[in-house]
């Protein structure tokens, strides 16, 4: 059996890493797919511990989160796509004004 | 003592961990959305072992599938894989780095001194996570929830439609207009 805190603590250093990428990269892309790493940290939290208390509704709240991830992927992405028409550079330092 | 399990989850857990800083590292963006695929399909692997074969295969099909084809997709139709050469924001890099270790030990000093359970995961009977048991419980306790969630999906798929139609229905009539006055 494997103890909770690896789990837990495997997902303190997946959140890390993604909040570090948000940070650091300034490619506007991988700082979303930092986000996607973020979400990835607490759902793992949620089935260790859905698994910990033997409830399914941890289980089913991973799921929920994933649906709106997906939803979040596709505007983020549409976003990101009409940005570059605008601006021609996805580049996070030029996103600096609110009237194109 | 190492049990089988242990060094099962080291191993995934190594996995899991180099394709994260992989990702964090990779100069490529499309490098950075492989090293991601490879961490969720590891991850989808952790969720089996925590009993959780529904969350596990979702997690292939939706995220590992669908969210980064659509990223590659994306990446490579703006070619965005290469960042920019020059790097005027050299000291916020020291900066950014520094705000992840603090936030690291900080969450690391909540774990070994907060935490404190010491307790181990038990692998939850067979028919605990599995797709008919949630769905069960999805159609029956957490049926509104399931819904709004559709309807997001909804509202999203028009959202990204209506921002990326290009010149639109209007816009297209009046190009139209121009060119048989041009005649």
């Amino acid at each position: 059996m494997i103890p909770i805190e690896y789990f837990v603590g495997l997902s303190i250093i997946m959140f890390v890493s993604g909040i570090t990428g948000v940070l650091l990269r300034r490619n506007a892309l991988v700082v979303f797919m930092s986000l996607e790493l973020m979400f990835n940290a607490a759902n793992l939290l949620f089935v260790t511990f859905a698994a910990y208390y033997q409830l399914l509704a941890g289980q089913l709240f991973v799921f929920f989160v994933m649906t709106v991830a997906a939803a979040e992927v596709a505007v983020g992405l549409a976003l990101m796509v009409e940005i570059f028409k605008t601006k021609k550079s996805i580049d996070i330092d030029q996103m600096n004004s609110m009237k194109g | 003592m190492l049990t089988t399990g242990t060094i099962i989850f080291g191993v995934f857990a190594l996995v899991v961990i180099a394709s994260a800083l992989g990702m964090l590292l990779s100069r490529n963006a499309i490098y950075a959305a492989l090293f991601l695929v490879l961490n969720f399909a590891t991850v989808a692997v952790l969720y089996l072992i925590l009993g959780a074969p529904f969350i596990a295969l979702v997690q292939i099909t939706v995220y590992a599938g669908s969210i980064m084809v659509l990223f590659l997709f994306v990446i490579m139709l703006l070619g965005a894989e290469k960042l920019p050469a020059g790097e005027p924001l050299g000291h916020h890099r020291w900066i950014a780095l520094l705000f992840g270790l603090v936030f690291l030990a900080e969450l690391a000093l909540f774990l070994v001194y907060r935490a404190g359970m010491r307790a181990a995961v038990n692998t939850p009977p067979l028919e605990f996570g599995s797709p008919a048991a949630v769905g069960m419980s999805l159609f029956q306790k957490y049926a509104l929830p399931f819904e709004i969630t559709g309807f997001i999906l909804v509202v999203a798929t028009v959202g990204a439609i209506l921002l990326t139609r290009g010149e639109g229905f209007k816009g297209r009539k009046r190009t139209l207009e121009i060119q048989s006055q041009d005649k």
